[in-house]
């Protein structure tokens, strides 16, 4: 693969960021604001759908900004994984500002301005994540992230505000510095380079197993975005944000920037064919389905539909660390191209949640008994994310399932196919009772009659992602040979 | 002419403008700091012209009066003493100029006798990166800790015992080192540090040379704060006027680490510093490890801005010290680049102190209530300071604590390596307690419907400027650390082995 040095990687970066500026200009005159946000959000996909059609024709583009250590410059580069995690970021932001826009006005939010600025900087610093060329700057944008995610996460700026916003950054921001930056710069004295390499860095190095394993730990743990258990609990923490930024950021973005974290090093640093010589793959992947399993079981008993969605994201996330940690070719396509479909699904999800909370002002899944008779669009919508992350056709969910259970076959890993199993029912049980309550069980007495849906703007966005999450599943292609290409050299 | 004095009107334009100062600013006070400015001004711009000269065409000496060492003065401009010339002349600058307006509001009438003062300070420290005679280095330390002295006694509350407390510690220091210099003096009949170190290998081994060497490190140790010779730095720090602490506390143990690399390096030599005592290495990089432990766990207790700033300057110093006794590149790369950065975050940290003392009168945590709204320029440079303590790129602070980690890596030294990260996590929780601090607005956390009641209310603009010039020098040091560390640092480096 070769890479043309070019701009484009640089602009689709940077609009954003240089985009919060004109936003916290125009904080007296709101439309002018929110204008200014729909222009960076379309302006950014199109910039890195334009770099789509070469990527997809075996090229790429590079860009480098500075050299900061010997060996390690702060360079961006399109390759088809890092096209796939920024397409989807990029296009969901576009619904995502539309959403806000109607959530934070319907609920007469404070602090929009700082809203939108905080949000225009983390979309940046993912695309960042997502064209990094080294982990140096992987690892930067990763803590740019986390540092811009703060202020959404802290928002409602009451008690539980604080104390959420003490545990996200104390989980995020502990494990990045405590242990993903320590092994970053072993593996730099160790190899002496940090540039993402097909077939990975670390094989040449003649490191010890037990150092190799050793490090593996550390950057899965560090990368904590990821959710896995014990790290997760910043998660459901996070969600006494405003439901955009629990929709975007930790359904897609930030938890999807670990997870994609993670995928790099695992097949860029160390590479698969190492991971597979040394026996390590299987104990990550049995490791991770701990929290497959255990975050499914917390999911059944969550009554707040945002901490369930929660759960359930700290669940899926760990299907694409498993997908990759299977080593087989279909194992890693599932894994990468879960985090797509999840992407779909959970954002349609959580679009549903804010939705309900905008127009009826109801949190608990107790109290939506009988909602879907007022609310049918909504809930129709909520019935087809939910199919997908289950993972059951038409769905896009169902492809990638598909994909990880091939994987685990291929892999001949049969228990692990047996938890996929498992928990494809756990999220059937945890879903499943939420539609059947809204659209069967009888709505209590005091119940309003009649359609009351959110307001439009709320209502756009959720019904989009519902219908990619369907279309999804009749043409993958797209997503399937950026995935496809992602692990193949 | 002019260009081959650039040295000597460096360190001159201030001392003669603190005599300027003092005559013109009784009867002229609005004048002093302008004044001030400008002799800074030149030094900076000598500073600058010269490290570019030194660099291009090598190592410069200078002999005060024409009198030839080793028996006249001289002054040595290498890579290394350089930049420290510039790094000092610049810090004192933008200091500075924040300092005229917090000594208008704290001391108005005293201007002409502070700023008189802190030139000859600034001046002090300009000549001590710079000499090259061992005595003369001890006569500048006087003249910076005596003016020091007076600069901290002129503050609030126990500024005075504070001083006093510094006085005993800072002779202490001095007479160690000035006992050093006499045992070199009576074994090699040299003061001139280049001299010393060519005499000195024929008498390496000897208890008298290594006598001279420990009383040489430990007077640095006490001048640089060095745990646990530390005590006499918080209150000294804390109790000062805004206006001292801003120039002291990025520059004096700075200075100190660097004159400690001097006395390793020239008039000691790699060799002997490192491999004549076996184990000693090895104990430094261990005290080190733990000083950055006991100052980081100490910060956590505090409840006042400055006073934690202090503790975690105490645990700079030693990522500073160990970074140095790791004895290999990396480790001292990043020693010699976390000079220049420690320098910078904790000049933009306490600017950020002395902007909020300005409105707020004092900054216990408590005084940072709601400041991203009311100070919101402020806050903005408290951020980017803050996540440079931490170490978050691109801010300057994270590009040499990962050379410095990377030092702990290559010498196996684990326990450093631990420390630096265990430093780095304890400040992410000491900054962001003030962050949250300021992000929430009211106590009982009740964010709604507050944002009408609270207008902005920022620091004047002299106070402002530089901290935003400041902030915005830490993102730009961090992104330009690789090209400052080829052009300055490895030079610097050669020249020392």
């Amino acid at each position: 693969m070769d890479f043309h040095p070019s701009i484009w990687p640089l602009a689709a970066v940077l609009i954003s960021l240089l985009g919060a500026l004109p936003i916290m200009l125009s904080a007296r005159t709101p439309n002018l604001r929110e204008g200014w946000t729909l222009i960076i959000a379309v302006g950014k996909f199109l910039i890195v759908a334009s770099m789509l059609p070469s990527v997809l024709a075996g090229g790429g583009f590079v860009f480098t900004l500075a050299e900061v250590f010997p060996g390690v410059p702060i360079q961006l580069r399109v390759d088809p994984m890092g096209m796939f995690f920024a397409l989807i970021a990029s296009f969901l932001w576009i619904f995502t500002s539309l959403y806000s826009i109607g959530y934070m006005r319907a609920l007469d939010e404070h602090g929009q301005t700082r809203y939108f600025a905080s949000f225009a900087v983390a979309i940046s610093a993912t695309i960042g994540i997502a064209f990094a060329a080294n982990l140096f700057t992987m690892y930067l944008f990763y803590e740019v992230l986390s540092l811009s995610t703060y202020p959404l996460v802290a928002h409602e700026q009451n008690a539980e505000a604080r104390t959420s916003g003490r545990r996200y950054l104390s989980l995020i921001l502990g494990t990045s510095i405590g242990l993903a930056l320590p092994a970053m710069l072993v593996v730099y004295s160790l190899a002496g380079t940090l540039d993402f390499t097909t077939g990975g860095i670390l094989a040449a190095t003649g490191a010890s197993p037990s150092t190799l394993a050793l490090l593996l730990a550390l950057f899965v743990f560090g990368f904590a975005k990821a959710g896995i258990m014990p790290f997760h609990a910043w998660l459901p923490a996070a969600m006494v944000a405003p439901t955009p930024v629990s929709s975007f950021l930790h359904g897609v973005a930030v938890v999807k920037a670990g997870v994609f974290s993670i995928i790099r090093v695992l097949v860029d640093i160390f590479g698969i064919d190492l991971l597979a010589s040394l026996n390590l793959g299987a104990p990550l992947a049995y490791f991770v389905c701990i929290t497959i399993l255990a975050a499914s079981l917390v999911a059944l008993t969550q009554d707040n539909l945002k901490r369930r969605l929660a759960y359930s994201t700290v669940g899926q996330l760990s299907y694409m660390v498993l997908g990759v940690a299977l080593l087989s070719a279909s194992g890693v396509t599932g894994g990468v191209l879960h985090i797509a479909m999840h992407a779909f699904g959970k954002i349609t999800l959580f679009f549903c949640a804010g939705a309900i909370y905008v127009a009826s002002h109801k949190k608990y899944i107790s109290q939506m008994d009988g909602l879907g008779r007022t609310m049918p669009i909504t809930f129709g919508a909520f019935f087809l994310g939910a199919m997908s992350i289950i993972g059951l056709p038409p769905l896009g969910g169902f492809i990638s399932k598909w994909y990880l259970v091939i994987g685990a076959v291929q892999a001949d890993q049969l228990p692990i196919l047996l938890v996929l199993l498992t928990s494809s029912l756990l999220n059937a049980a945890y879903f499943l009772p939420i539609v059947y309550r809204a659209f069967f069980a009888p709505p209590p007495p005091d119940a309003p009659v009649g359609i009351k849906e959110a307001p439009i703007f709320c209502l756009v966005p959720l019904v989009v992602t519902a219908l990619c999450s369907l279309t999804l599943f009749f043409y993958p292609t797209i997503f399937l040979r950026l995935a496809q290409a992602a692990v193949l050299p | 002419m002019i260009s081959g004095n650039f040295l000597a009107y460096a360190i001159a334009a201030p001392l003669v403008m603190a005599f300027v100062v003092n005559l013109v600013g009784r009867a002229r006070p609005f004048l002093v700091a302008p004044l001030a400015l400008l002799s800074l001004a030149v030094s900076s711009l000598c500073s600058l012209l010269l490290l570019a000269r030194v660099l291009r065409d090598g190592t410069e000496s200078y002999t005060m009066g024409g009198w030839q060492p080793p028996w006249g003065i001289e002054l040595v401009v290498d890579p290394l003493s350089g930049l420290m010339l510039l790094l000092v002349a610049a810090i004192a600058l933008i200091a500075t100029w924040s300092a005229g307006a917090s000594v208008r509001q704290e001391m108005e009438g005293r201007e002409h006798v502070f700023f008189t003062l802190y030139l000859i300070l600034v001046s002090g420290l300009l000549a001590l990166t710079v000499t090259g005679d061992a005595f003369n280095l001890y006569v500048m330390l006087e003249i910076t800790a005596i003016t020091t002295y007076g600069l901290i006694a002129m503050g609030r509350e126990r500024a005075a015992l504070a001083s006093f407390n510094y006085i005993i510690m800072g002779t202490i220091g001095a007479c160690f080192y000035l006992l050093g210099v006499g045992y070199l003096y009576i074994l090699t009949g040299s003061l001139n540090m280049a001299d010393i170190g060519r005499i000195l290998p024929e008498l390496y081994g000897g208890a008298a040379v290594a006598t001279a060497f420990a009383f040489m490190l430990v007077g640095m140790w006490v001048k640089m704060a060095f745990f646990p010779l530390h005590g006499w730095l918080p209150n000294a720090y804390t109790y000062a006027p805004s206006g001292t602490s801003v120039l002291i506390a990025p520059l004096m143990t700075k200075v100190s680490v660097y004159l400690m690399i001097r006395i390793m390096f020239t008039i000691f030599s790699p060799e002997y510093t490192f491999f004549q005592h076996a184990g000693v290495q090895h104990l430094i990089v261990w005290a080190s490890a733990l000083a950055i432990i006991i100052a980081s766990s100490l910060a956590l207790a505090q409840t006042e801005f400055k006073k934690m700033l202090t503790y975690i300057i105490v645990a700079e110093v030693g990522y500073m010290v160990g970074g140095v006794w790791l004895a290999n590149e990396p480790g001292m790369t990043g020693a010699v680049l976390h000079i220049v950065n420690d320098a910078l975050m904790t000049l933009c940290l306490f600017l950020v102190a002395s902007a909020v003392v300005f409105r707020q009168g004092s900054c216990r945590f408590e005084d940072f209530r709601g400041l991203y709204r009311t100070m919101p320029l402020t806050m903005a440079a408290f951020t980017v300071g803050a996540f440079s303590m931490i170490g978050v790129p691109p801010t300057a602070g994270f590009f040499s604590k990962w050379y410095l980690i990377l030092g702990g890596i290559e010498a196996g030294q684990w326990a450093y390596v631990a420390a630096l990260v265990f430093s780095s996590l304890v400040n992410a929780v000491l900054f962001f307690r003030i962050i949250e601090i300021a992000f929430f607005n009211s106590e009982d956390g009740h964010g709604h419907g507050h944002h009408g009641t609270l207008a902005r209310h920022e620091a004047p603009g002299a106070l402002v400027q530089p901290l935003v010039l400041t902030a915005v020098a830490l993102i730009v040091v961090g992104l330009a650390s690789g090209a400052l560390v080829d052009a300055v640092i490895l030079p610097a480096l050669q020249w020392l082995q």
